[in-house]
């Protein structure tokens, strides 16, 4: 399970972003700001269209395995829309476009080859806006993945409550499994999607706003499960609440759009981010002065 | 200034929001009063009837309810008219429907008696005393004819309501077209494509043939509803089910459609209603047969629409009581069928693992 020993991570990750910060000012590339993980999920040159108008542009981010990485920004910037490019449901969006190249463990997603379906059973997502399936019971719910994406489990019983547990959703339900998931209040919802795509155990998950439904409670359990998870995992979550990504993330990347298609203004350690920013903007926006 | 909690009172659950005993009891004196006020203005005025006596009571009772109601302002007095709008409407309509019921049911009830059910019309003349005879073979023909339309038509309907919402292929606007064409062919024109083809071809008459005229005629209802209903879904729901490695197939087929089971349940439900009644088809199709029996492929196949015109053509008192008397039990049955497909689908959802 933990193939990557944690200190190799961080040399990497110190010599990668100490070299790298010229490029920043010149605004060039933004892309080797992240450590180069031998597996993990990278995008070069990234671009996506809605129709005409351009949603992203040039966005080159790496995202070595076993991290977790914050992306942040102000509303309508292409966080989502990114993340959608991911696991390739950009696409289902009628009328859009996609330039540039998402690498999943060294293989281009977007290649003729590959089949859409595979990379998404590997890449999962959270939703926005919780969504449930309204004609399966909780249980059915958590384990709907396996049964869509035809994988067999040896002890279901067990993945429902593991998954649950770490969705910090099983006390409440573990009475009432059999109950439709249209019961349960919108936080609740939320959790039970996170424990649904928690389930068919992806290498990458897309997390968006995972935690704008929860209460403080189900929040710190959820960031919980995020660092827990992060030890076997690639996970990326966009969050507007800034302690959020001080809390769980190791590495952040800021999105901005200023008008035009939304770019990466800047990425690196967290830490760095939030104490030291090169890019002015950055420091505006996490300490909360515009966006 | 101790919490009010520590009281030991029980506090009963309860339904402010409810009118009282006495608020429904004025509203219902005050209905009264009206219908009462507007018989007597019927009574003294060039007005007459029961639709005499409905134009003068709705707009009173409209006056009188806004009369009421203005004193909370002007959002409930027109809420109000509102209200008893609706009410009329609903009553207007409901006189005309309740009016069919009861004159099927008097007209028919004497007909209706063990044998009506277990016997058919083999050796018993239309006019012949009710004691003898029955329409067993018309009940039996529906039944096979309305189940083989809806096995054939149901599956293709909602495939084409699939094709048209899920995959949205080339050809989405073609097959919109044709289901639409389709729904407007006149029934006799269905049964003349069914004669010209499958009974010229075989040189019979056969209950299949009237089964497919009526599968022409239902699959354009079935997918048109399904169509909508399927539309109705969440774009969100798609997106879930694909975030989780489905293929397009396992999408629609455990997720999609399940969502909305019971709207699909009603679309076949639509198309049986669509086609239970038709005659002219079934006329030129499955012809006439007097006695019982169940196979659709041998020759004639008698059908209640088509038992019902023969009974009214005859027009002996015996034979139209007859009619009507089937008539009641098409309604019967067709009550019964949608119940059924309501409960066995209510019942696959209670019982899912
Ligand atoms: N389905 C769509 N069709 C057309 N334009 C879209 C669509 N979805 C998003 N956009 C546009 O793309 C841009 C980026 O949207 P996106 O949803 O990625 O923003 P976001 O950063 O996730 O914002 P938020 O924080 O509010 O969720 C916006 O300008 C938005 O209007
Ligand atoms: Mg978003």
């Amino acid at each position: 399970m933990f193939s990557e020993s944690p200190l190799e991570g961080a040399e990497i990750t110190a010599s990668g972003v100490g070299s790298t910060m010229r490029e920043v000012e010149t605004g060039r590339d933004s892309r080797n700001l992240l450590p180069s993980g031998a597996s993990g999920l990278e995008t070069i040159g990234a671009h996506a269209w809605f129709g005409k108008h351009h949603a992203i542009e040039d966005v080159s981010l790496r995202f070595p395995k076993s991290s977790v990485t914050g992306l942040i920004g102000p509303s309508g910037c292409g966080k989502s829309t990114f993340l959608r490019l991911l696991n390739r449901m950009h696409e289902f969006i009628p009328g859009t476009a996609f330039a540039g190249q998402v690498l999943l463990d060294g293989r281009d997603i977007y290649a003729p080859e590959v089949n859409a379906t595979e990379i998404r059973l590997k890449v999962g997502m959270v939703f926005q806006k919780p969504n449930p399936f309204p004609s399966m019971s909780i249980a059915d719910n958590v384990l709907a993945g396996l049964r869509l994406a035809r994988i067999k489990t040896a002890d279901k019983y067990m993945l429902l409550e593991d998954c649950l547990v770490r969705a910090g959703l099983w006390k409440e339900v573990k009475d009432r499994l059999k109950a439709s998931a249209g019961s349960l209040s919108g936080g609740q919802q939320q959790r039970l999607c996170i424990a649904r795509a928690l389930a068919v155990k992806p290498e990458v998950l897309l997390m968006d706003e995972p935690c704008s439904a929860l209460d403080p409670g189900s929040t710190l359990r959820v960031e919980e499960t995020i660092v827990q998870l992060s030890e076997a995992m690639t996970i990326i979550i966009v969050t507007h609440n800034m302690q959020q990504a001080a809390r769980v993330s190791d590495y952040c990347a800021f999105f901005l759009s200023e008008g035009g298609p939304g770019r990466v203004v800047e990425a690196g350690l967290t830490s760095t981010i939030f104490t030291n920013p090169v890019d002015p903007r950055t420091a505006d926006y996490v300490q909360g002065r515009f966006g | 200034m101790t919490a009010a909690t520590n009281q030991t009172t029980v506090v009963q659950p309860l339904r402010p929001w409810r009118p009282t005993f006495s608020q429904q009891f004025a509203r219902f004196v005050t209905v009264v009063l009206v219908v009462a006020a507007a018989a007597v203005v019927v009574l003294v005025s060039p007005l007459a009837g029961l639709a005499g006596i409905a134009l003068v009571a709705i707009p009173l009772q409209m006056a009188v309810s806004v009369a009421r109601s203005s004193r909370h302002g002007s959002v409930a007095a027109r809420n109000d008219v509102a209200t008893s709008l609706i009410w009329s409407a609903f009553l207007v309509l409901l006189v005309p429907w309740m009016s069919i019921i009861f004159t099927v049911v008097r007209r028919g009830y004497q007909a209706i008696s063990v044998n009506f059910f277990t016997d058919d019309m083999r050796i018993t003349a239309p006019d012949a005393d009710l004691a003898s005879g029955g329409i067993a073979h018309a009940i039996v023909g529906t039944l096979i004819m309305v189940a083989i339309a809806s096995i054939v038509s149901v599956p293709l309907g909602i495939l084409s309501g699939i094709y048209i919402t899920e995959i949205r292929g080339r050809f989405t606007k073609v097959v919109r077209f044709i289901v639409q064409a389709m729904s407007g062919v006149p029934s006799i024109v269905a049964g003349l494509f069914i004669y010209s083809t499958l009974v010229l071809y075989n040189k019979s008459y056969s209950g299949l043939a009237g089964a497919l005229a009526l599968a022409v005629l239902m699959v354009p209802t079935v997918a048109r509803t399904s169509e909508e209903v399927l539309k109705l879904v969440p774009e969100d729901l798609r997106f879930a089910g694909y975030a989780l490695g489905s293929s397009q197939a396992s999408n629609v087929f455990r997720i999609v459609l399940p969502t909305v089971r019971s709207g699909l349940v009603t679309s076949g439900i639509l198309g049986v209603a669509r086609v239970a009644g038709e005659t002219a088809p079934l006329l030129m199709t499955a012809q006439v047969f007097l006695a019982t029996k169940g196979n659709p492929l041998d020759g004639p196949l008698g059908s209640l629409p088509v038992v019902i015109f023969s009974f009214f053509q005859n027009g002996a008192d015996n034979a139209v009581t007859r009619a009507w008397g089937a008539s009641m039990v098409l309604m019967i049955l067709i009550t019964f069928l949608f119940a059924l497909a309501r409960a066995v689908s209510a019942d696959r959802r209670r019982s899912r693992r």
